[in-house]
């Protein structure tokens, strides 16, 4: 019986290769749900009453389900009407489009916490609204919403565990087959539980680091 | 003589609240002109029905022979040929002085970065702020900040500059450096409407005084005329209030 | 076709539903003791309870909600069989006090610590002033983000699934194995049950808040 130490080192490399399937969903599904997020903000900020409409039924949908349902309604379900996907390609979908309804929410709460004289004086000068909204609504809002999107990343670092339960040989799942195959479950798991921490706190510690390379004095941040 | 600016019966409600009854005036190039009156009487309100942030329900106004009130009209193209200078100064909170000066160049007329900071640097230095061109907003006093918007209205070489209550959101002794800005503009031939209640700076530089008061011009005329010989009650009585309230304007800073 | 079997399966999966509300209530409860505990040791314990409790919240925070799922029911196997539920109310009950210890403490500390100096001021111990005092205020101020951590958990019970427990999701799937197929009809269903599920959820957080306040608190735009 080993201890616990060789054990961990021997089911590494096993486990490594599944932190890259799990690094690969996750910045699949940050880059896509951010930018969507993005856009349903705007949506629901300066839409008409139909973008408004669509952007608001989206997020409420998307945010009023569990993710796990999400998952499986996109790998397995949409075969139904035709459409087949990976499993990762079907998870970072499902996740990506999770994360997209609550940066929404971040988006917005930025956008609007931004004073009103901002964008009149960008009129004033003669700005036509998408210019004001490029650069001098945006810029700002981006900041402001950097705590909630780092909250959000290192989330949907997390979620990229769910993924196991389609199949993706990410990180969880890896650590399952080598519980099974080994039947020491519990070792198994703490190695991957330390794993995760590991991830989310140096994950975290770059966020802040980028956090404060833009930072501008006076732009209330909100922690 | 050119009449840069020409305002037609101007009307505007807000719900049941009529704030502007029927505003008419003009104003050549070179002069400048003080609206005054008691607050909440629409003299913001009118500025803004001016270049369009605020489109009246009635009446017209012309900026050069071009009508900013037909629907027709490139909106964004009048505005950037009218300056506005806010009461609370509405400086882009992400971007350094110089940066807030270059961008109207840069994006609305499409001018290389080169050319627009040499520009947007003369500015600066016109108002005395060359040497903050890299502090943000938020590293500025407020005296300082509105300097910088003004820089800003001066950059895409108005025809016409607003002024909303420019020194009301300062505290007393910044009030003194942005007047003096304002004085040297207007000395310079600068086309001016401003709404203050700074009654120094309108006797000493404004070609004509507005007496507004619900929401109609009650009487127009030199400052000579206003202050010395009103030819309405209404008027002598608000004068005598507003000049109690905030006391002469001082040369130089106090 | 479909439609029918979905309506004849209604109580199965309202039942599911209910388990799923079981769960809910059970880990939720556990987490919102072990929360309070959490927080106040980091408020107003010493250093060594500070770390502690610091660790914990770590740890529980850190680690997906699965692998901790996992780790409860399986790992713990050898030295104490669970059930499933057991399991997961205990994993998802952890995690959840991690969360909720988070927003409490948040709450404690957006308290003007003049509260504590007046309590103090006429005679209360520290234990009574925080039972008395701190607490009362700190419920109020919390509900906003505890609302939206309920409204997580209450999906989150879906992940129970993965452990083997029947609840809705599980029993969704059931259906969709022996009727061979309708994935899509049936797992829009389960979606719409937990649409409905959060919506009501929402409201009645919403009600509760406005019978617990109190002038000089402000309110969330209801």
């Amino acid at each position: 019986m080993t201890s616990f130490f060789e054990f961990a080192r021997a089911s590494l490399p096993a486990l490594l290769e599944g932190t890259t399937v799990t690094l690969q969903i996750w910045v699949l599904c940050m880059s896509g749900g951010t930018i969507l997020g993005l856009l349903l903000a705007l949506g629901r900020v300066y839409g008409n009453k139909a973008i408004y409409a669509l952007s608001t039924g989206y997020v409420e949908l998307f945010r009023g389900t569990p993710m796990l349902v999400q998952m499986f309604f996109i790998y397995l379900g949409l075969p139904d009407i035709g459409i087949v996907l990976t499993a990762v390609v079907a998870a970072s979908i499902a996740i990506g489009l999770n994360t997209a309804a609550y940066q929404a929410e971040y988006f917005r709460g930025a956008i609007q916490s931004i004073k009103a004289g901002q964008m009149v004086a960008a009129r004033s000068i003669g700005m036509s609204k998408a210019q004001a909204i490029l650069y001098i609504i945006l810029p700002q809002a981006l900041r402001i919403v950097i705590p909630q999107w780092s909250n959000e990343a290192i989330l949907e670092l997390k979620f990229t565990s769910i993924a196991f339960a389609i199949g993706v040989p990410e990180l969880m799942a890896r650590a399952e087959a080598i519980g099974f195959r080994t039947f020491r479950y519990s070792e198994a798991f703490v190695v991957v539980a330390l794993i995760y921490l590991a991830l989310t706190t140096i994950c975290a510690q770059l966020l802040d680091m980028l956090a404060n390379k833009v930072r501008i004095p006076g732009l209330g941040m909100r922690g | 003589m050119n009449l840069v600016l020409e305002v037609e019966d101007i009307h505007k409600s807000y719900g049941d609240l009529e704030v502007l009854r029927g505003i008419s005036f003009g104003i050549t190039q070179g002069e400048t002109k003080v609206l005054i009156g008691p607050s909440g009487t629409g003299k913001s309100t009118l500025l803004r029905c001016i270049n369009g942030l605020t489109p009246p329900d009635k009446g017209k106004v012309w900026l050069d022979g071009i009508e900013v009130t037909d629907p027709q009209t490139n909106i964004n193209a009048i505005r950037s040929r009218i300056g506005f200078v806010f009461q609370d100064f509405n400086l882009f909170t992400h971007l350094p002085a110089l940066d807030n000066v270059r961008i109207g160049l840069m994006r609305v007329r499409g001018m290389k970065k080169k050319e627009a900071t040499e520009l947007a640097m003369e500015e600066l230095r016109r108002v005395g702020l060359a040497d903050k061109a890299n502090a943000y907003p938020a590293e500025l006093s407020g005296g300082q900040q509105q300097r910088v918007s003004i820089a800003r209205a001066l950059a895409m070489d108005p025809k016409l500059i607003l002024f909303d209550e420019p020194t009301s959101a300062l505290d007393p002794e910044l009030i003194g450096e942005v007047l003096e800005v304002m004085i040297d503009l207007a000395k310079g031939g600068m086309t001016m409407l401003v709404v203050s209640h700074e009654m120094g700076f309108a006797r000493s530089v404004a070609d004509e005084i507005i007496f507004i008061e619900g929401g109609k011009i009650i009487e127009e005329g030199p400052p000579r005329q206003l202050f010395a010989s009103p030819k309405h009650k209404r008027t002598k009585e608000f004068l005598h209030k507003i000049t109690e309230l905030y006391g002469e304007y001082r040369e130089g800073r106090s | 076709m479909i439609w029918r079997i979905l309506i004849r399966e209604m109580p199965y999966l309202l039942d599911g539903t209910l388990v799923a509300l079981k769960l809910l209530g059970s880990f939720i409860s556990l987490g919102f003791v072990i929360g309070i505990v959490l927080a106040v040791m980091e408020v107003y314990g010493n250093r060594f309870f500070l770390i502690l409790a610091l660790m914990i919240e770590r740890f529980f925070r850190g680690v997906p909600a699965v692998v901790l799922l996992f780790l409860f029911f399986y790992g713990l196997s050898h030295i104490y069989k669970l059930s499933s539920f057991a399991a997961a109310t205990l994993a998802l009950g952890l995690r959840s006090a991690a969360y909720q210890s988070q927003i409490f403490r948040g709450a404690m500390q957006a308290i003007p610590s003049g509260q504590m100096m007046a309590a103090q001021a006429i005679g209360m111990s520290k234990f009574k002033a925080i039972r008395h005092i701190i607490i009362p205020q700190a419920m109020r101020l919390a509900i906003g983000p505890w609302s939206n951590e309920f409204a997580s958990e209450l999906k989150d019970t879906s992940l129970a699934y993965t452990i083997g427990v029947v609840e809705l999701l599980r029993r969704g799937k059931y259906i969709v194995s022996y009727t061979h197929g309708n994935t899509l009809i049936v797992f829009g269903f389960i979606s719409i049950i937990y649409l409905i599920l959060t919506r009501v959820g929402n409201m009645m957080i919403y009600h509760f808040e406005d019978r617990l306040w109190v002038p000089g608190f402000e309110r969330r735009g209801g």
